[in-house]
Parts: structure tokens; sequence; C-alpha cells
């Protein structure tokens, strides 16, 4: 997408410029934080996003980058001194350091504790807030579901859907799931009998029902109705990770060995 | 799509390169390969063999010539080979092995400035170096100025381009910085023996001294030591260097890649 590699098939435009053809026009307005990727070690971290600075036409104010991205404090380190996080985040100025009209994010998060990973968020929020289209590669399903207006679900190098995340999770056509521990024993069909439940099932001392529709209401409504209460109650919605493994076929978690490996 | 046009920055700012120049030099500084081997190194040894009088009486095996006059040629091959095969190589291997050229290649500065960037602070430091080496020699241990000047400054550059054009190629082919610097001193050790560094080339069997006059630095070596002498260097040493620029200029081009 942005001409590092070039297509094996099929035409690809970026702001209506070829990223083979128009490489140096696009990498002006683009601003790219590629995975595996570093900086020179012997560098200081100011260094360079100034050096960034001074490749765009158009910049961003470095200090500003800098604040946004909790690096303020770090202009004096050196970039081989910096933890995973810290290099992540500057990875992270310098794609906006040249205030692009399109960032493309590589696994922005991986590596960054949650505080960092909020912080990031928020900042990605700010940009898009700008009118900058920013396009993320993430492993985190909460991540996407958070941040982004539409999603791709990648399979095998292959797109398998494009919705918004909430269309996505409804297209997947996941179950949704109640999970509580009951006040007192009850019989079970109290809750098979209802139009919503599809199955029930007992885990220890918690119950497990899987349905459809209004599946909590309906549950808790016919549990009160028999005097019991449900504590510990749990809601699981569809998710997208859910939505992943309906639309793949396959587990979310082997994906992620497979890449990590 | 001719809207898109009116929304576009102009290119990338030619302040750049300056700025990637100004970085680079700091790189160089801070890790000072280049700066100890092919700068400090070779002046040390100019001093110590300056000062050792056996060093500056004329000798029969070497023609009548002293051995610091032979060594003299030999430093400066000696400073060019350092910058050229192992400075400038293990820098630029060390940029594609973490992935740095690759990040450059994703903004509006071609990854080509980063090589030439590299080149002229090796080229620098070479300068450096050499007015160093030759204004002491000249100054301070009696060589003398070079006979014929204009044959020497001939020499020279074609000596800095045919060792740079080899260290190009290796840091065209080299992946990482291990691989760079291996090659290099594959390159290096024999380099310097047709040199000379280890015994001149007028003491060398009839078979070695032939190799040599065919090495870029044993070719260079003559060149410089004809033109101190005062004779302009002869054809066959200047092609046989250019040849080297050539060769290793066009194979570094072919071969270059920036992942």
């Amino acid at each position: 997408m942005i001409g590092l590699r070039s297509p094996d098939a099929g035409v690809i435009r970026v702001m209506g410029l070829d990223p083979q053809a128009d490489r140096d026009e696009l990498h002006a307005i683009v601003g790219a934080q590629l995975q595996a990727s570093a900086l020179p070690g012997q560098l200081k971290a100011g260094e360079i996003v100034d050096l960034y600075h001074s490749f765009y036409q158009a910049a961003a104010d470095p200090e500003e980058i800098m604040d946004a991205l909790g690096l303020a404090g770090k202009r004096t380190s050196y970039y081989r001194s910096l933890s995973g996080g810290l290099k992540q985040r500057l990875s992270v100025a310098l794609a906006l350091i040249g205030n692009p009209r399109v960032a493309v994010l590589d696994e922005m998060t991986t590596g960054l504790d949650p505080q960092a990973r909020r912080d990031t968020w928020h900042l990605i929020e700010a940009v898009r807030n700008r009118g900058v289209t920013m396009i993320l590669v993430t492993h985190y399903m909460e991540e996407a579901e958070r941040l982004c207006d539409r999603i791709a679900l990648l399979d095998r190098g292959r797109i398998v859907a494009i919705d918004t995340p909430e269309r996505l999770a409804d297209r997947a056509g996941v179950d949704k799931r109640v999970r509580f521990v009951p006040s007192k024993t009850f019989d079970d069909r109290l809750l098979t009998c209802l139009p919503e439940v599809r199955k029930l099932e007992h885990e220890g001392q918690h119950v497990i029902i899987t349905g459809v529709g209004e599946l909590a209401s309906a549950v808790i409504l016919a549990l009160a109705a028999a005097g019991v209460t449900a504590t510990e109650l749990h809601l699981d919605t569809a998710n997208l990770e859910d939505a992943f493994v309906a639309l793949t076929g396959r587990h979310f978690h082997d994906e992620i060995g497979r890449i990590h490996r | 799509m001719s809207a898109h046009a009116v929304l576009l920055p102009a290119r990338t700012p030619r302040s750049a390169f300056g700025k990637l120049l100004q970085s680079e030099t700091k790189v160089a500084w801070r890790v000072p390969l280049g700066l100890a081997l092919g700068v400090a190194v070779p002046i040390l040894v100019l001093v110590v063999f300056g000062l050792i009088p056996a060093m500056n009486k004329p000798a029969k095996s070497l023609g009548g010539l002293t051995y610091f006059g032979v060594y003299y040629p030999i430093l400066i091959g000696f400073v060019i080979a350092i910058l050229s095969l192992i400075s400038l190589p293990t820098h630029l291997a060390t940029y594609r092995q973490q992935g740095i050229l690759r990040r450059m290649s994703a903004t509006p500065v071609p990854p080509a400035w980063m090589l030439a960037a590299q080149v002229i602070i090796n080229l620098a430091l070479a300068v450096v170096a050499l007015a160093i080496l030759i204004v002491s020699a000249t100054a301070g241990f009696g060589v003398g100025a070079p006979g014929s000047p204009g044959g020497f400054t001939v020499a020279l550059i074609l000596t800095i381009a045919a060792m740079f054009a080899i260290g190009l190629w290796i840091s065209a082919v080299a992946r990482t910085a291990g691989s760079a610097g291996a090659i290099g001193q594959l390159f290096l050790y024999p380099l310097l023996f047709f040199a000379g560094v280890w015994f001149p080339q007028e003491r060398m069997p009839p078979v070695l001294q032939h190799i040599s006059e065919w090495s870029p630095l044993g070719a260079s070596v003559r060149a410089l030591q004809d033109s101190m002498q005062g004779t302009f260097p002869s054809a066959a040493s200047l092609l046989i260097l250019a040849g080297w620029a050539v060769l290793f200029g066009f194979l570094a081009v072919r071969f270059f890649r920036w992942e």
C-alpha cells in the first residue's frame, strides 16, 4: 500500500496515487509505522524526530507530537536505551510527524503496557478526529473494536469481510451467552422453555445459558418470577473475536500462535 | 484524479539532506569505528615510524629508499582501505539489517541519500586523515613533497575511487553487519599484503610481485611511489585502478538492495 512491495496482481490507488509509480508524492502524504524496522541506536529520540521532521514540507510540530506520545522527557535519551514501549511510541511519532493524510500503523501497541496502550489510543482518536485516515493493523480485537470505523478481517492474507465492528459481529450471527450463580436451585425447564434460550449448561455452581435476542432480560425476569436471584451475573455479547472465528472458521488463538511463531 | 495534485505538498525539502548528513556525522562520531581505525591508527603509526632512526636511513635492499619512504604510500593505502572496506560497509549493512533503510524508504527521502551521506562522511574522514598524514610526513619527517604533485593527486583520486567502489559493492551484497565485516576483512588483509604492509613489494618473489601489480592497493602504492620520486605514474597502474573502480562500481549499482 505504501509501495514497499509490488502487487502480484490487480490495481492499487492511495489518494489517487499509484504506490509504485508515484512513490515520492505518496510518501509525502502517507505516514507509516512499520513492523521490524529500527532507527540508529546512537541517535537521541529528539534528534530522530527532528531528522524525520526535516523530511516533510508541512511537518507537524516535533514538541507537540513528542508531548502527545509521552516522549517529552526522552528527547535526550539514546534510541538504543529506550524500552520497547518507548521505541514503539517513537515509531508512531515518526508516522505522524509529516502531518500525513493517511497513516498506516502496523501493530502499534504490541509490547505496550496497558496505560501506554490507552494513551496511544487517545492519540489515534485525536489524530483521526483531525480528519486523517488511519489504517491500523492489529491482532487485538478490542483495539479494532474500540478504534475502528470499518474493519477488514484478514485470514491468511485474504480479506474475508469488511464492515463496521457492530455489523461484523451481527453478520457472524454468534450466540449470546449469560452466566450466573443462582441464589437457590431451580428447575432447568423454567429457562429452557423460554424462546430465547437454546442451551442450558451447569459448570460447578455456575449456570451458562446460550441463546439469541434479549436473552439476559428474559432469563432474569423468568428467574425473578420464580423467586431466584442471579448473582455474579456475566453477559457476553457477540464480539469481534467471535466474529473472527465464525467468519474464518478457525480459532483466533491458533491464528495468533501461527503468526507469532 | 487531478484534484489530488492540489492537495499534495511539494516533494522532499532540500534541507533534509543536510539534516541527514548532520545526524549521520553524529553517528560516525559516537561510533568512531572509521575515526579510530582509519584516522587515528595510521597517524600513530606514521609518528612511530618517523621517530625510529633506522626507518629513515636509505636501504640497499629497497633500491636506496628509506623504510619510511616505502611505508608512507602504504599508510595512505591503509587509510583508504579501512574507511572504504570496513567503516562504510559496516555502517550501511547495519542500517539494512536493522530495517533503518526500510523505514527511510517509506518517507519522501530516497534511501540513496543515506548511501550518499555515508560515502561523503567516509570520504571526509579520508581527506582529513590523508591531509594530516601528508602534511606531517612532509613537514615533520622530511619525506619531501611529491616530485609529481599532479601524478600524486591523480593516483590518490583513483585509489579512493577503486577502494570505495569495492566498499560499496560489499555494502550492496552484505545482509548483516557481521557479514559486511567478514567480507571487508576478506578483502582487507590480502589487499594490504599485496600493498606491501608486511613486506615491501620490492622484496616479494616475482609471482607475488605480479599479482601485486594487478591488485588495487599494489597498483596504488606503485603509482604513489612513482609520483613521490618525480615521475608521472605509469599508465598501467592508473588503468588498473580505474578498472577496479569501474568493475566494482558497476557491481555495486547492479546488486544494491535496500532491505
